[in-house]
């Protein structure tokens, strides 16, 4: 289908808009969620802001919500929900879900395996323009009369099925379940299209165990969307049609505004069933590809192969497959069989095994390396930090008899957003420093990028390392104000430094939009392998063309790591290069 | 003031834009490739690294003296001293990972930064070692899991074994909390979420709150009957209004195989002595209490930090927490040194507006001051006498007459 000889006349509806280039459709995807996220940290700042001065009038949340959600400058408590709702949403599906693997799965996977394009370009155009359907809802749903939905970003029914019980799950709801449904459909046709390309595609010489181990984590996690979204999906489905057309399958029992309602013989515990089925592979979803580009990053700039390659793929499949039998541990508090607690306490645990092996191997290559700190591998280096102080604490939160003490505490909160949010973030970063001269030809400015590092580095543990200590204290995470307990008095100054971190934080990113969309256009022209790379991205001229490489498709005689090989005269062996006679190949 | 901030974020981004214009004329000036490694910047970044990873250990400490004394405050439950050693053992393992794992990070950063005269080791892999990073995790996860899970069952293993502990039911609804007590029997009633009224917030069954939700389910049904009549034939009134006739008749059915399953089966009780409270929950020191938990309309959970003791409650099912109380009120106010310390109870499942204020005291008490306290509590028959005088002449007659 994408033929590298052939010449298309393009509009400008189809090179920029309408383009089956996955090039193009990776910036899509990128400028996509980083819009999304924009949004998504100013509301975090804004609730920030009420949890730090409780009930203080600020200009600033009059000035982005208006009269009728801050009257006077103090935040409402139903937009309050509203926001970390819809913070949650955005940051988890729409920047670390297709903002991530939509950017970088789209840009790297053809241009590392060899390929002209996506198997399908027509079915990725799709997949963008089904995200960005999704993202317009998502977004006009913050401006329906009753507020966006407010239910938590997991959305647990009643309180999502019923507007009754909060002004959320009106019109906002439904746009939200609407939102979600375009989304998965967009991650099921872009992950069906990443696993066919692939298997399919791969140029002469590109073996499974040549792969890039980004190829390897991209690979992974389009099997685990595939596996689990259409579980959300149904889930999705099913509390569309409850609140929509009166069916019970997550309700029964309820007694709301001063009314019994009909509905019976349905669990809300279904509805948290099937979301952690989805909802916990989706960690992975968001962090597999955040290892897998940072295990690029770090090998590249510590001009040293990366240590454990086999190791490197086997815990990424162990990962994968054991995310899958895990997703009780959400739910050690509903009432769970404590038998099947214990099940789940064990699988759960399972997986800091290979997540441990991943971080020795990382820690492990830049034993002896040769280290370049680019702004990217800045980023990564910062990843494994994050991925260390995040991944411990969930070995608390693993075990269910200490579970029931922290759960759905602010601990909770600082797991998963060192783990998840803050790992994967760093590893987006270094992502777009690293290909930002593949993507845009043009390279970025170091400096500011050094500055956006360590601003956004120090400022994202100042916001969120404390929070362990609160939720130790036994504070409950969505609280409007902690200032109606007594109990928790001692911490008014602990959330005033976090909110000054989380301000200093957000005003840092924007000096990485200013480098982004300055640099796009004037930053100095990028040379051919910047970074002095193996891999077969930087084989494709800096110009994009449709097609990728001009000629014939590059032949591939090496695995993607011969970083300081020992008897050459560079430190680096780029794939095409083919072996010398004698010369082994991988990691023998 | 939205003028004023508009004009910070205009001044913001023009100083940016300054700044990078000054990078790119110094870089012009030194006539350097600012893209091409040089060792002494390369240097300095290694030590900001050193830098940070003293800032993160000091940091650290520092909130773990500040703000330590506040976490996980004094267990006052039996099964939460287990849970509090299985948290110490679990801090041993990780602060240790977290530190080792750090210094090691810090310090390779540190140690080989770039140097234009040489090149890195090629080490692709060491079976040995990569065997022993897996064992070490695994057997250090077996000590956890071990542990943990004898917690575990330690601490759900109360839940059967309480024949002798004390029934609370724990009532959430938006956005407060009702505790109902067994009553001498130590039996919760039965209750159904159609009896739910002003004088029966719980939805308790007795005879006279069955025969006025049966009055409630005539008057409706008549009510119901008279639209019909009214309503245009064969339109989506008319089928709505006969979907309602039904399902009142359908719960009138209901009742009645309720009422026989209770008097004839004897499945399940009356809830006549049961004893309803608001705002405080009182518990003996030292006696196991099983509390079972229901909701009203969404998800709540019952959180009581002290207790080391959290569940959700759901509507439409029965959840349990069982635990024993060690430590009264008032020892805690001593041992605290805070004369208005209370134990509590709070909401942590988000479940609408005042989520952030759902609470409700929880006071452990000697046995002889809690059973003072009991005995002074209306039940819920006589609750209900209070409000319906008229149901009970008429049950009276009605008991009399059988």
């Amino acid at each position: 289908m994408a033929s590298g000889t052939a010449v298309h006349q393009e509009n400008f509806f189809t090179k920029y808009l309408f383009s089956q280039d996955h090039k193009m459709i990776a910036k899509q995807f990128l400028l996509t969620g980083m819009f999304m996220a924009t949004i998504g940290m100013i509301m975090s700042v804004l609730f920030r802001i009420q949890l730090a001065w409780p009930g203080e009038g600020f200009a600033v949340l009059n000035f982005f919500l208006g009269d009728k959600w801050a009257p006077g400058g103090v935040l409402d408590p139903n937009m309050y929900l509203a926001l970390g709702t819809i913070h949650g949403t955005i940051m988890v599906f729409f920047l670390l879900t297709a903002g991530l693997s939509g950017t970088f799965a789209n840009l790297l996977i053809p241009l590392q395996i060899g390929a002209r394009d996506m198997a399908s370009g027509f079915m990725n155009m799709l997949s963008y323009w089904f995200f960005f359907i999704s993202s317009v809802i998502m977004v006009a749903s913050l401006f329906v009369e009753s507020g966006p939905a407010s239910a938590g970003w997991t959305v647990y029914p009643p309180l999502s099925a019923l507007p009754q019980a909060i002004p959320g799950s009106g019109m906002g709801m439904t746009l939200w379940l609407v939102s979600m449904v375009f989304f998965i459909a967009s991650s099921l046709i872009g992950g069906l299209n990443y696993i066919v390309t692939v298997i399919n595609l791969r140029t002469k010489g590109m073996t499974m165990t040549r792969l890039p181990l980004t190829i390897w984590a991209l690979f992974v996690t389009a099997i685990l969307g595939l596996l689990s979204f259409p579980v959300l999906f149904s889930a999705a489905l099913l509390l569309l049609f409850d609140r929509s057309f009166g069916t019970s399958f997550y309700l029964s029992d309820i007694y709301v505004a001063g009314e019994a309602l009909e509905y019976s013989g349905g669990s809300p515990i279904l509805y948290e069933h099937l979301f952690w089925f989805l909802g916990h592979p989706e960690v992975y979803i968001i962090l597999l590809p955040a290892l897998g580009l940072t295990s690029e990053i770090i090998s590249n700039n510590s001009r040293k192969p990366i240590f454990g390659y086999r190791a490197m793929v086997g815990s990424i499949l162990a990962i994968g497959f054991l995310s899958f039998i895990v997703w009780g541990h959400h739910m050690f508090v509903t009432g769970m069989d404590p038998f099947l607690g214990s099940v789940f306490t064990f699988t759960t645990l399972l997986i800091a095994i290979p997540s441990a092996v991943k971080v020795f191997n990382y820690i492990t290559t830049l034993w002896k390396a040769n280290i370049r700190f680019t702004p990217a591998m800045m980023f990564s280096i910062g990843m494994v930090s994050t991925f260390i102080s995040g991944g411990l604490t969930g070995i608390i939160l693993a075990d269910a008899a200490l579970d029931i003490t922290v759960h759905d505490t602010y601990f909770v909160v600082a797991h998963f957003h060192i783990v998840m949010g803050f790992s994967a973030v760093n590893a987006m970063f270094a992502g777009v420093y690293h290909w930002y001269p593949k993507m845009f030809g043009r390279m970025m400015n170091l400096r500011l990028g050094y500055i956006h590092f360590w601003l956004t580095f120090i400022a994202g543990y100042g916001v969120f390392f404390p929070m362990h200590f609160l939720g130790l204290a036994g504070v409950p995470r969505r609280y409007y104000t902690n200032s109606e307990f007594p109990l928790f008095d001692g911490f008014v100054d602990m959330n005033v430094m976090m909110t000054v971190f989380a301000i200093v934080g957000s005003i840092a990113q924007f000096i990485f939009f200013f480098n982004f969309f300055y640099s796009m256009k004037r930053g100095p022209k990028a040379p051919q392998n910047p970074w002095k790379s193996n891999t077969l991205e930087w084989t494709t001229p800096v110009e994009h063309i449709h097609g990728n490489w001009p000629g014939a498709l590059p032949e591939v005689h090496r695995w993607a790591y011969d970083y300081s090989k020992p008897g050459k005269e560079d430190d680096y062996v780029a794939q095409t290069v083919p072996l010398e006679d004698g010369e082994t190949d991988g990691e023998h | 003031m939205s003028y004023l901030l508009l004009a910070i974020a205009v001044v913001v981004v023009f100083l940016i834009i300054q700044l990078i214009r000054v990078f790119e004329l110094t870089g012009k000036l030194r006539n350097s490739d600012e893209y091409s490694i040089k060792e002494g910047p390369n240097r300095n970044r290694a030590l900001g690294w050193a830098l940070f990873g003293i800032g993160y250990f000091v940091f650290f400490i520092w909130l773990a003296v500040k703000y330590g004394p506040m976490m996980l405050p004094e267990a006052a439950s039996a099964h939460g001293e287990s849970i509090d050693l299985l948290f110490d053992i679990n801090w041993v393992i990780l602060i240790t990972a977290f530190v080792i794992t750090h210094i090691v990070l810090f310090y390779f950063v540190n140690v080989y930064y770039w140097r234009a005269n040489r090149k890195a080791d090629f080490i692709t892999h060491n079976n040995k070692l990569e065997l022993v990073w897996t064992v070490v995790p695994a057997i250090a996860l077996a000590v956890i899991v071990i542990y943990g899970l004898r917690t575990w069952n330690e601490v759900t293993g109360d839940m059967t074994a309480s024949d002798d502990a004390i029934k609370i039911e724990l009532y959430a609804k938006q956005f407060d909390w009702t505790a109902r007590y067994g009553g001498n029997d130590n039996n919760l009633g039965v209750a159904n979420f159609n009896f739910i009224n002003t004088s029966n917030p719980l939805g308790l069954i007795n005879k006279s709150s069955i025969a006025i939700r049966l009055d409630e389910l005539k008057a409706e049904l008549n009510e119901l009957e008279e639209d019909l009549t009214k309503a245009p034939k064969d339109g989506k009134k008319e089928r709505a209004i006969k979907r309602k006739i039904q399902h009142r008749k359908d719960q009138v059915a209901a009742i009645y195989a309720m009422k026989r399953n209770i008097e004839v089966n004897g499945n399940g009780a009356y809830a006549d002595d049961d004893k309803l409270v608001k705002l405080e929950l009182h518990i003996p020191v030292n006696k196991p209490v099983n509390i079972q938990m229901r909701s009203q309309d969404v998800i709540h959970s019952a959180l009581m930090p002290h207790f080391r003791a959290q569940m959700n409650c759901v509507p439409g099912m029965v959840t349990n927490f069982n635990f024993t109380p060690t430590i009264t009120t008032e020892e805690m106010k001593k041992k605290t040194g805070n004369p208005d310390f209370e134990y509590i109870l709070l909401c942590n499942k988000i479940c609408g507006t005042a989520h952030y204020n759902m609470q409700m005291n929880i006071i452990v008490e000697p046995e002889e001051e809690y059973l003072a306290w009991y005995g002074e509590q209306k039940t819920f028959n006589d609750a209900l006498m209070a409000a319906h005088p008229e149901y009970f002449e008429d049950n009276l007659a009605d008991n009399q007459s059988k």
